[in-house]
């Protein structure tokens, strides 16, 4: 029979914090932007600047352990890596090596085989380097410090998974408790959220760990995903052709589905890594630390448990909408507006991820305000619209955040209620289909809708649906 | 009137009397530097013609009421690792030699603040990294007592610019005694503050933790006005302390009735030359007689001060050199192949022996394996150092001292042999491995007429002791007097400018920067 394997995952996460300014300077830290126009002497590391702390930085970091169950270190330091290379200003970065802020951590994952806890071994702040640009007409490098100085926090977690499926269900996990702080916007595909996959294999049962790679360049999902099956099988065939498996750092390539050596254990750098004098260590207080935890939102699984209890609407509506730190807000805000959550959850269900999909948008990126959608909801309640004419407007408001009644004031898509306006604009539609009128009479049900149909189109779809129907019937 | 005889004080409140104005106090210095700078070599970079339009702003600002600080329009140097926007900033390395700041050191604006007026850049040690200016990459500084002796370091230019007349007062930077050191050797007054006190943001790190920049003036009661004007909170620098007792010139006071002031048995064993136990010893007489408690104690530790400075501040250099690679500015090798040459070749050209050692010191100890047994165990030396000066100063009000086991050393004799060198930092360096402010002025002369210098020690925040203490004991002393230059500006000098060292790297330096000789011939 052939040898069982285990794979052993550990993921090393960066998250770049969702700040103003940068982590030791006011600069911003805006995406894009002309190359080296968010900078200042600070982040580009010049002759006698000195680094000082962003509150918000340590705040962030904080509520992200606190969100993780570590312990936070309350007196904590800076540390420099040193390593020579033309992104990193100062040749050194500003981490965390011997006293990180959050330490001990763990959080529950759920897969199909059920829930189980990844272990946090410590989370850490640093700062992100710039960007090399390589000029292969001129054949040289340039170099962008806009990034540089950026905050990050490196999420480091035990060896705890065990199938890209774990990873995934990690990864999911805390991009969501991140996102529920708004410390981050976790998108993988901009770089806002970076992971490093360590990974091993080893005999099932076997108590020691494998030898282990570090793999690099995941910025999918699915990419991870790959890179977590293609490395276990790469492994496992080293292993069961007799040769041994190098300890090193490897890039993912998703395209090509394979990956390379970047280097090896043996040429890995020493970073002479020592307390950074320029910054005094850190000091968080019990009663700061109070403040983060009572500030501390309610995160997605309390908010389920919350919405199954005060909501009559689906668990699936219940799953989506709480899905996204931007859905779940929008929704109890609308609901507190015009207190129907069954109508709201259905206009987020239905027509905003139409919408979303249609045009390749993030739940985040919503524009329309709570006030807006209990709006439209109202003008629908009082039949002032019809429902064809609530989804137009919903469009308008999707588009633009544009306010629902002014909307419809302005195009005058009120429902007609003019009666006498509607009977003869019926009566006009039944003098103009006399086959339609004999097929009704011949029991052919179906030819009334096609009269409704000619109806709303004669009043610019402006009528109430009910009434035509109603008239129609009287008039036949 | 002489003006160069007044000191800094003295000139400024002739200015606000409208006896003075600006810009006769910037041409006294200027006539000075013409006589004399060809010999000493005090300055890296003096733009004449910008100073000369800065005197008459300032002045037009004082006569429209706008300054009126106790030192508006004083001519003040500063030492050249303090970023000075738009001139340019060489800590005496040929890898700064073009760079021009975008920004001034926090130091050097509140200088501009007070409508002091800078006159240039000073030579020091290549990166503060040397006891004798000789580690410059722009030639050595000479001791205006004795042209054949060394002004000291790092802040030799600043200390020897003070002394021969070629400004009023300079700033100085101080990590292991090169403040106190050099004004030691050239028989002007320096301090190194309460670590914290002046902000570092703008000075050129060399060893973060310990740097502190100063003043170098001509006595006690220009060294408080200095200070203050100096001393400020600033949000830009972490480690900068915010403090309420910043009016120093307040200390100012012939008391020191009941002071208690202890003498460590330590800082007078082997290697103190007896010319400048015997000065500093009569020192403490002095102020004995003028009711101070005076008493013998083991301050204990002293030995291991040396390694464990050595070790932390070569550490830090290590790392906060890094950042000179020739990719942003600085020196950049002209030929190269692929980047990691490139740092290699524009490192190892940029950078002077001196500092290439400390490098390689400071990456080693700081190295995987190694980091615990030295880098870990000079910090914890560090804590116990300053642990015996906390008990100290429990009995204590001040600690007196010698500043340097001998006066100043003839040129060449110290590079030969560096731990000898280190060794004379002894006095110095536990004030900055344990924080605390202390002070140097002169104390007396050796039998070959050099300065000796006394060093009071004061408890972290302890400033105002310090200056009424030395206060006190300079009106006791009287006048010290200056060097005797006139008889060496002449033959003598201008056969030592041209044989010596001093210049030699002049032509070594691209034509566009130059160096003291270059710059002072604008005038």
């Amino acid at each position: 029979m052939a040898k069982q394997y285990e794979t052993v995952i550990g993921l090393e996460v960066h998250v770049e914090l969702a700040t103003k300014t940068k982590i030791f300077c006011g600069c911003s830290t805006a995406f894009g932007g002309a190359p080296n126009t968010h900078t200042c002497p600070v982040c580009t590391g010049m002759p006698g600047t000195l680094p000082v702390l962003n509150k918000k930085v340590l705040e962030y970091a904080i509520a992200v352990g606190l969100a993780a169950n570590c312990t936070i270190t309350q007196y904590c330091k800076f540390d420099r890596k040193n390593y020579f290379y033309p992104d990193n200003p100062q040749n050194y970065q500003i981490s965390q090596l011997y006293l990180p802020i959050c330490r001990n951590g763990s959080v529950e994952i759920e897969t199909e085989a059920g829930k189980k806890q990844v272990g946090i071994h410590e989370i850490h702040m640093e700062e992100d380097a710039g960007k090399l640009i390589h000029d292969e007409w001129e054949d040289c490098s340039l170099v962008d410090y806009n990034r540089s100085g950026v905050p990050l926090i490196e999420i480091v977690s035990e060896p705890d998974m065990r199938s890209a499926e774990e990873v995934i269900a990690y990864l999911e996990k805390l991009r969501m408790m991140i996102q529920y702080l708004g410390a981050s916007d976790c998108k993988l595909q901009e770089g806002s959220m970076r992971a490093d996959v360590n990974l091993s294999v080893r005999e099932a049962g076997a108590a020691e760990f494998g030898t282990r790679t570090e793999m690099k360049n995941l910025n999918s999902f699915r990419a991870i995903a790959n890179a977590v099956e293609g490395e276990r099988e790469r492994q496992i065939e080293l292993i069961e052709s007799g040769q041994k498996v190098v300890q090193e750092t490897r890039r993912w390539d998703d395209g090509k589905g394979e990956s390379y050596p970047m280097r090896s254990k043996e040429d890995a750098q020493d970073y002479r890594y020592f307390p950074d004098p320029d910054l005094v260590p850190v000091v968080v207080s019990d009663e700061w630390l109070a403040e983060i935890k009572a500030a501390q939102p309610e995160f997605r699984p309390e908010k389920m448990a919350r919405y199954k209890k005060e909501y009559d609407i689906p668990d699936y509506d219940i799953e989506i909408i709480t899905g996204t730190k931007r859905m779940a807000d929008l929704f109890e805000e609308t609901v507190k507006l015009c207190g129907q959550p069954k109508k709201v959850s259905n206009w987020l269900m239905v027509e905003t991820l139409r919408l979303l999909k249609e045009k390749e948008m993030d739940p985040e990126e919503i524009r329309f305000s709570p006030e807006h959608l209990a709006g439209l909801i109202k003008l629908t309640d009082e039949k002032a619209i019809n429902s064809t004419v609530a989804k137009e407007v919903f469009e308008v408001m999707f588009e633009n955040d544009t306010d629902p009644e002014k909307y419809v004031e302005e195009k005058g898509l009120k429902t007609v209620k003019d009666e006498g306006a509607l009977r003869k604009a019926v009566e006009e539609v039944i003098a103009a289909n006399p086959k339609s009128v004999e097929d009704y009479h011949n029991g052919k049900e179906k030819a009334i809708g096609f009269l409704v149909g000619q109806t709303m189109k004669a009043m610019k779809g402006k009528a109430d649906p009910g009434m035509v129907n109603r008239l129609l019937k009287e008039l036949l | 009137m002489d003006l160069r005889k007044l000191t800094a004080v003295e000139l400024a409140a002739k200015i606000k009397a409208k006896e003075v104005t600006v810009a006769q106090a910037a041409q006294a210095v200027f006539d000075c530097i013409g006589e004399r700078e060809k010999l000493y070599h005090c300055y890296v970079t003096v733009d004449k013609e910008a100073v000369l339009r800065k005197a008459e702003e300032i002045q037009q600002k004082m006569d429209r009421g706008e300054l009126d600080g106790p030192l508006a329009g004083v001519p003040v140097a500063v030492k050249d690792n303090l970023c000075t926007e738009g001139m340019r900033t060489t800590c005496s390395s040929k890898i700064l030699e073009n760079f021009i700041p975008a920004y001034s050191a926090e130091a050097v604006r509140n200088l501009e603040k007070a409508g002091m007026l800078m006159i240039g850049k000073t030579n020091m040690d290549e990166f503060a990294m040397g006891s004798t200016t000789e580690t410059s990459a722009f030639g050595v500084t000479r001791n205006p007592w004795d042209a054949k002796r060394v002004p000291g370091g790092s802040s030799g230019g600043s200390a020897a610019a003070v002394a021969a007349e070629e400004c009023f007062a300079a700033l100085g930077s101080d990590t292991g005694g090169s403040i106190r050191q050099p004004a030691s050797f050239c028989g002007v007054v320096g301090m190194k503050p309460t670590y914290g006190t002046v902000s570092r943001y703008g000075l050129i790190a060399y060893g973060s933790s310990l740097d502190q920049i100063g003043p170098v003036t001509k006595d006690v009661a220009d060294c408080a006005a200095l200070l203050e004007v100096l001393a400020s909170h600033d949000e830009k620098d972490s480690t900068s302390v915010r403090r309420e007792d910043t009016d120093f010139t307040s200390a100012l006071a012939e008391d020191v009735k009941g002071m208690r002031i202890g003498i460590p048995r330590d800082y007078f064993g082997d290697g103190l030359d007896a010319e400048v136990k015997e000065a500093v010893r009569k020192a403490a007489g002095i102020l004995g007689e003028k009711g101070a408690v005076v008493e013998e104690f083991d301050l204990s530790l002293v030995n291991y001060a040396i390694p464990a400075y050595y070790t932390i501040a070569a550490a830090e250099a290590s790392s906060n050199l890094e950042r000179f690679d020739g990719i942003k500015y600085g020196h950049r090798a002209k030929e190269y192949q692929g980047l990691h040459n490139m740092y290699k070749k524009s490192r190892s050209e940029g950078f002077g022996a001196e500092v290439k050692r400390r490098i390689m010191l400071g990456s080693f100890v700081l190295s995987s394996g190694y980091y615990d047994a030295y880098y870990l165990k000079a910090l914890k030396v560090k804590a116990l150092i300053k642990k015996a000066f906390d008990d100290a100063f429990a009995k204590y009000d001040l600690i007196l001292g010698p500043v340097a086991p001998t006066t100043a050393p003839k040129l060449g004799e110290s590079l030969a042999d560096p731990m000898k060198m280190y060794l004379g930092d002894i006095y110095t360096i536990s004030v900055n491995l344990a924080g605390l402010p202390a002070i140097s002025l002169p104390c007396g002369k050796d039998g070959a007429g050099m300065p000796i210098g006394l060093q009071l020690i004061g408890d972290c925040f302890q400033e105002k002791a310090l200056l009424r203490a030395a206060y006190t004991y300079e009106k006791a002393r009287g006048n010290f007097g200056t060097p005797p230059m006139e008889e060496k500006t002449g033959k003598e000098a201008a056969a030592l400018s041209l044989q010596e060292a001093g210049h030699q790297t002049c032509g070594g330096a691209s034509a566009n920067v130059g160096c003291v000789k270059c710059s002072t011939e604008m005038r």
